[in-house]
């Protein structure tokens, strides 16, 4: 299982972490939530967590996701993630998004302007905003990313795009299933 | 990818493993232990528990009473009343809840009924914060409830059932206060193994409250008593405190006897020949235990992590038993008792012979990783009380 | 809410020290070390925000100081927790101005249900629909004899200000009772906010009206207009996915809570006419 670079300091350590920004109502949380369940019926374990002030619509998120072959002892906020997903591009500008992201790590997107994001390593791109609407995917007139963008995750190590396609379409449907598997054929690479 | 067993929704609901937050985990064991009643107020970060109670509540999947009621002193006056009419009861709170409704937890205690209650453990304000600190449930550490501390989701899971279990033993006869460090573990999902309702109810048993408030055998509770009784009935909650220990070590048994999962009054992670103990309640304490394979392989230390089930009663014998011969204890107190120090690190300073090293960490959301008890563990000085952040 | 709010705390100006217990306006002053608030404020805890209050406005009294004492509140930390407090406050006569902005549930906690969710709702504590009915808090302010009670809503702010204005006149209680539609709680789209509040009026699910001490109950234009050409209670719930849970007895029962506070609030439209 690909981690750190060098390889974990203790077995304990053996793991990939993800870091998820978005901002509140924009289904980051449950995003890291439905990854967790995936990684879960993959047979793996793993831990999904968020950290956020008192609900607000619109204010930054912070999500996280640990994926491991053993127990997961880690419980803070991830501070050296091997992936970074971004929701909303405008965080970039207001947020170190990839704080701890060394050149091994990758970034997963939703843009159509890769170029947007200082990463020296592998970034993952899909405009899972206009394929949200495309498949009419939205809450009180915001675009549901947070599917698509799972399909854009499952381009790498940390998740099945089968077992994510299947996680979705059981808790939201065929509509955000097809987004999410869309994203999976769609999104370039950096 | 490693050789996966992919498991549909249809096979998993026939398996016992699923994966959840720590609050669906405890709103999970309270239905499944079979309470009777319920009566809760929400507050972050326990909402999620009192809102999956009420969906399966109203899907006909739980068989309970629930009610929404307007304040935390009136849930545990609600749960209080419904024991005392010998119903399995359940609430949960954190915080501010928790003090608000402090007058009520201890008229329960007193009046020795088996509430079982979850503190999603959080913050104390002003100034308002909602992460983790478990100043909240250690502040009632004197009422006569039972605490428990649970570390991963399926402790969390199976020490709810065992509250039930030891609250309402015969020998006890008091309430359980089972915590969960707010956000860190009541919001973070990790997988686990339930028992079924059947299961789980054949291991708590029949509720029997010998003063069951009923017609059929009229008494008054609680009326007016003077001094020559009054102590009896403050000795008969200390007997019944001493024999929490013992009841719990059974019931933990009888748990493993069905799961095969086993538990101690107090979990230990290498500490058997260890130099250098870490000591704290909940997830700290977990992660400490990567601290201590890093201080091993790294720092030549040999170090190891013991962290409290029980805190109250404090197991000062396991605890004793448990620390051993190490030379240097640090406590990761995740608590604050203005004029004390760390509350944690008051019991660990009464049951040990040797100055502690208290550190105050990760309270109020600051966020405190393994390496950080790593260099936390080499720097703190025994006998003091230090900060994380500031000191360290 | 902050529509409504920001209307309100200017039309109270600077000389005005806010108390506010947990509820979202705790959380839009943002975070340490900056707030929101161009007055002081002081946070105090959920149940406490009247008697808090009242504290203040004794110093100030004290000191024969003028500054507006003003709570703002939810409607849990009114209608629920709050209420023995703010009992307590107004049976005292503190002068100060209570201001419950509702949005019918307790949001900042994640919308589960309040006293003041109606009939049918979906909360997070009520997935199938509230069951029950809403607390109509305004009777039980109105049995303490307030100097002044308003209803107001965030569609309508020059008449919120001018009840503001004749709140912190009055020289004792008073309470004004603001409905705030909350988009992510009653869940429509974030612009359509003051659509849904005047929605509330013209069906009249929501009665502005302002009442002093010893006069009668003045309706407010908007509730005339209302009352003489009543909106469906139907055009209403449309607008928000929370009442997607609301049977049809639900859906009755709001159209008659309507069609009862037109006739109730009526008499007073005569009244004026008589008069």
């Amino acid at each position: 299982m690909s981690t750190q670079s060098e390889g974990a300091l203790v077995p304990a350590l053996d793991m990939i972490q993800i870091r998820w920004h978005s901002r509140g109502g924009q289904g980051g949380m449950t995003a890291s939530q439905l990854l967790g369940q995936a990684a879960f019926e993959d047979g793996r374990q793993a831990t999904a967590f968020s950290f956020y002030g008192a609900e607000r619509r619109g204010a930054p998120l912070t999500s996280y996701n640990r994926i491991a072959d053993q127990p997961i002892k880690l419980y803070s906020r991830v501070s050296s993630p091997d992936m970074v997903v971004i929701l909303d591009e405008s965080l970039v500008d207001i947020q170190d998004v990839t704080a701890g992201l060394d050149e091994d790590g990758i970034v997963v997107i939703n843009t159509t302007e890769p170029d947007l994001v200082d990463h020296d390593g592998r970034i993952v791109a899909v405009d899972a905003t206009s394929i949200a609407l495309d498949y009419d995917l939205s809450v009180d007139g915001t675009p549901i990313v947070n599917t698509p963008i799972l399909g854009a995750v499952a381009r790498t190590d940390a998740a099945d795009i089968d077992t994510v396609a299947r996680v979705i379409e059981e808790e939201f449907g065929e509509a955000n299933m097809k987004a999410a598997r869309e994203a999976y054929e769609n999104a370039t690479e950096v | 990818m490693s050789d996966a067993v992919a498991k549909s929704e249809r096979e998993q609901e026939e398996s016992n493993a699923r994966i959840m937050t720590g609050n669906a985990a405890t709103a999970l064991a309270a239905q499944d232990a079979g309470t009777d009643v319920v009566a809760a107020y929400p507050i972050t970060p326990q909402t999620e528990i009192v809102e999956n109670i009420a969906e399966a509540v109203e899907s006909g999947e739980f068989d309970a009473e629930f009610s929404r009621v307007e304040s935390e002193h009136s849930a545990m006056a609600a749960v209080m009343g419904a024991s005392q009419a010998n119903a399995r009861t359940f609430t949960a709170t954190a915080s501010q809840g928790l003090l608000f409704m402090s007058e009520m937890v201890w008229w329960t205690a007193a009046s020795r009924l088996p509430v079982v209650m979850s503190i999603a453990n959080r913050a104390l304000g002003p100034p308002w914060n909602i992460w983790g600190s478990h100043t909240d449930a250690l502040s009632q550490r004197d009422s006569g409830w039972m605490q428990m501390f649970a570390g991963t989701v399926q402790e969390v899971y199976d020490l709810t059932l065992a509250s039930f279990r030891i609250a309402e033993d015969q020998d006890v006869m008091l309430p359980a206060m089972m915590n969960l460090d707010g956000f860190t573990f009541a919001h973070t999902m990790q997988p686990l193994e339930k028992l079924s309702p059947e299961d789980a109810q054949a291991y708590v048993g029949e509720i029997d409250i010998p003063h069951e408030v009923t017609s059929q055998n009229p008494r008054g509770f609680g009326a007016f008593t003077a001094g020559d009784n009054f102590w009896k009935f403050r000795k008969k909650i200390m007997d019944a405190m001493d024999n929490v220990p013992e009841v719990a070590d059974q019931a933990f048994d009888e748990l493993a006897e069905i799961t095969g999962r086993e538990y101690d009054l107090v979990h230990e992670y290498e500490a058997d020949d260890a130099d250098l103990v870490i000591v704290g309640l909940g997830t700290l304490a977990r992660e400490a235990e990567v601290a201590a394979d890093v201080l091993r392989k790294e720092h030549d230390i040999e170090a190891g992590v013991v962290r409290p089930i029980l805190q109250t009663p404090f197991p000062e014998e396991r605890f004793t038993e448990a620390v051993g011969d190490a030379e240097k204890v640090v406590v990761l107190d995740r608590s604050t008792s203005f004029g004390r120090g760390g509350i944690v690190t008051q019991d660990v300073k009464l049951a040990l012979d040797q100055p502690v090293a208290s550190v105050i960490a990760g309270i109020g959301g600051q966020n405190v990783e393994w390496d950080d008890m790593v260099d936390i563990a080499l720097n703190a000085e025994p006998g003091k009380t230090q900060w994380f952040g500031g000191d360290l | 809410m902050v529509l409504g709010v920001r209307h309100m705390l200017q039309e109270a100006g600077e000389d005005t020290i806010l108390v506010i217990p947990a509820c979202c306006a705790s959380v839009i002053q943002g975070v340490y070390p900056y707030t929101a608030f161009d007055v002081p404020v002081i946070n105090t805890a959920f149940a406490s925000a009247a008697s808090t209050a009242s504290g203040v406005e004794m110093a100030l009294k004290h000191r024969d100081e003028e500054t507006n004492v003003i709570v703002l509140a939810g409607d849990g930390g009114t209608t629920d927790i709050g209420l023995a407090a703010m009992s307590g406050a107004m049976e005292r006569r503190h002068n100060f101005l209570y201001v419950l902005y509702d949005n019918e549930a307790y949001s900042n906690t994640g919308f589960q249900k309040s006293g003041r969710t109606p009939t049918g709702a979906r909360t997070s504590t009520t997935p199938t629909g509230r069951k029950g009915e809403q607390k109509d808090i305004d009777k039980i302010v109105e049995a303490h004899d307030p100097e002044y009670m308003a209803t107001s809503t965030s569609g309508y702010v020059q008449d919120l200000r001018d009840k503001t204005a004749k709140g912190l006149e009055a020289d004792g209680p008073a309470f004004m009772h603001m409905l705030t539609p909350c988009p992510p709680g009653w869940r429509f789209d974030n612009g359509q906010t003051v659509e849904v509040s005047k929605k509330a009026v013209s069906t009249g699910l929501w009665v502005l009206y302002e009442k002093e001490r010893g006069g009668e109950i003045e309706i407010s234009r908007p509730s005339k207009s209302a009352f003489k050409n009543p909106d469906s209670v139907t055009d209403y719930v449309e607008m928000q996915d929370r009442f997607s849970t609301a049977s049809d007895v639900d859906l009755e029962f709001l159209q008659e809570q309507a069609e009862r506070n037109i006739d109730e609030y009526s008499q007073y439209l005569e009244e004026e006419v008589k008069a």
